[in-house]
């Protein structure tokens, strides 16, 4: 199955990826081929066959629901690349 | 002999034995590592004060009569995948350059705990997604048994800097194969225990739902004896499984009398090399002459687990790597101006060709008109790998089968055809989809002096008789006697 270049730029756009023309390109060749041979799965009859999300886990784990310590601000912002008092700062959102 | 050709459990006991102290050990290994990672690159980061500030901590333990467990004093590395509070952590991606955790993963404070010293971060392929270690941001790690060759991925610098005696020991994870395949490729033991076994907070995401990290060790025993460590219930990961943990080394020694070995013929196609085959054969046979009973057995599903994984890890990638966006941490684009600029242009910048590649597959897998013909159909048959398992193991204890296709392969052979690479995981795979245990076992070398690996699987939370069944082989072949030639 092949991918074009425009469906390409809207899976990019969907992944927040700014893709250079070369890679547009290549990625459209390189998807093609493994979406080619992931096709396979298709001649398979699963009507009747439930999907697996998690191989082991039976049903969801809930913990008690009591308030724990957790980071302070000051160790969660210590990677931020920008922040302004105890918030990660960005750039304008509104335009 | 040299300190560092000591497998865990022998330094273990010469540090009861008060013969050496965990500072000496550290010291052989930074010394090592000084000596041969130039050639091997298998560190990203090596923590020298950290490491000795442990082993002192250690030694003082042992002087008192209190040490804080049996491995106490045995220095070991991680991943680049851990976090570790204090020291950076890249996933050896550009786009965590500089990262430096708030926190510990919670199987790095059960090391800490348990007294190992930390000797520093392992290369990878970045987020874990590769082969070959050859898609890490940083640089390839090379195999000690030949340098021109792949380690194996995605935890290469950890198997590496085992077979290369850097570290006793290492921590992996392996989400398609990156323990196993990588062990095997190096003549070292990989377990990737059950899903759910052991904790994933605190390891960065690559698939969540494949994703598990093991011990990486020159021997079964120390394999065992890391896992001990490892192998507990954490409520901080909703998926850790809330299962007691046996005594891995009970049942060690018990051999193989007796078992049922299922032999899958899928995992026997063509293409696979002729010495690599006859290496597995060879360990099949071993077993018989053990007193095991070999079965033919048939996993029909086998040959769908390649696309059924290559849908369903990079649809959970896409996922989980949706927050490299650059706001909270990691590489920002500065110049970006708004922020969807923000977002696509660090993620641009950070993320090296394969990643990408898996970040729009899986997009493209999940997203509207797409999602029931991929990544639902890919789930479906996940089902039909996971119940091949369940009925193979009402008539076999476990099976055994090679790890890879091939012996490990020249740096730089397959990097432009990403569907080759794909197929080297072929017989990794299927366990991961499953979620069953699976081990890796040094089971002879190619004419070449490659290593080749045995594959034992067995059923979900039975890591105790794939470590047994392993051992009884490695104790008749201790190829693990063999050191890597650097």
């Amino acid at each position: 199955m092949a991918l074009t270049l425009e469906q390409v730029r809207h899976v990019a756009t969907l992944a927040r990826l700014a893709l250079t023309p070369e890679e547009e390109q290549r990625l459209s060749t390189q998807l093609s081929a493994v979406l080619d041979a992931v096709t396979q799965l298709q001649s398979l009859d699963v009507e009747n066959v439930e999907p697996t999300s998690h191989a082991t886990l039976t049903a969801s784990l809930l913990r008690e629901d009591v308030t724990r310590p957790s980071l302070p601000p000051e160790k969660s912002l210590a990677n931020a690349p920008a922040k302004s008092g105890t918030s990660f700062a960005v750039p304008k959102i509104i335009e | 002999m040299q300190l560092t050709d000591l497998t865990m459990l022998e330094l273990a006991e010469k540090l009861a034995a008060g013969q050496v102290s965990s500072v000496e050990a550290t010291r052989a290994c930074l010394e090592r590592i000084h000596r041969v990672d130039p050639k091997i690159r298998a560190f990203l980061r090596v923590d020298e004060a950290g490491a000795l500030a442990a082993a002192e901590a250690s030694d003082a333990r042992r002087k008192a009569g209190t040490p804080a467990g049996p491995l106490d004093g045995v220095p070991v590395g991680l991943k680049d995948l851990f976090l570790t509070e204090g020291l950076e952590t890249t996933a050896g991606s550009r786009v965590l350059e500089g990262f430096v955790p708030p926190l510990d993963a919670t199987v790095v404070r059960l090391l800490r705990e348990a007294g190992l010293p930390l000797l520093g971060k392992l290369n990878l392929d970045e987020f874990a997604m590769g082969s070959s270690n050859e898609s890490s941001a940083y640089f390839p790690t090379h195999n000690p048994w030949d340098v021109t060759r792949t380690p194996g991925g995605s935890s290469g610098g950890s198997a590496a800097a085992v077979a290369a005696r850097e570290v006793f020991g290492a921590l992996g994870t392996d989400t398609g194969g990156s323990i196993r395949q990588p062990a095997a490729f190096t003549n070292t033991v990989g377990l990737k225990p059950t899903y759910g076994r052991v904790s994933r907070y605190g390891v960065i995401a690559y698939a969540s739902s494949l994703d598990q990290p093991g011990p990486m060790t020159r021997t079964v025993s120390d394999a065992a004896a890391l896992l001990q460590i490892l192998a507990r219930h954490d409520p901080r990961d909703s998926t850790s499984a809330p299962v007691k943990t046996p005594d891995y080394s009970a049942e060690l020694e018990k051999g193989v009398r007796g078992l049922k070995l299922g032999v899958p013929r899928e995992y026997f196609a063509q293409g696979m090399e002729a010495e690599v085959e006859a290496s597995v054969r060879a360990a099949l046979r071993e077993y018989e002459r053990l007193g095991a009973t070999l079965v033919d057995v048939s996993l029909p599903h086998t040959k769908y687990a390649l696309a059924t994984y290559y849908l369903i890890a990079p649809a959970e990638a896409s996922s989980n790597l949706a927050r490299y966006d650059g706001v909270r941490y990691g590489l920002r684009a500065k110049d970006a101006r708004g922020l969807k600029e923000l977002y696509s242009l660090t993620r641009e910048r950070g993320f090296g060709p394969e990643v990408k590649r898996r970040i729009m597959l899986g997009t493209y897998a999940l997203s509207a008109g797409y999602y029931d013909a991929y990544y639902l159909r890919a789930q479906k048959v996940r089902t039909l790998i996971r119940e091949d398992f369940t009925r193979v193991f009402q008539e076999v204890d476990a099976l055994v089968a090679p790890i890879s296709p091939v012996a490990p392969f020249k740096l730089g052979e397959k990097v432009d055809d990403p569907l080759s690479m794909y197929l080297m995981d072929v017989y990794t795979l299927p366990c991961n989809l499953a979620g069953v245990p699976g081990l890796s076992v040094p089971c002879g070398f190619t004419k070449a002096g490659l290593p080749v690996g045995l594959q034992i699987l067995g059923r979900a939370f039975d890591e105790a008789l794939l470590l047994r069944i392993a051992r009884a082989f490695e104790r008749e072949h201790d190829f693990f006697r063999r050191l890597a030639p650097v």
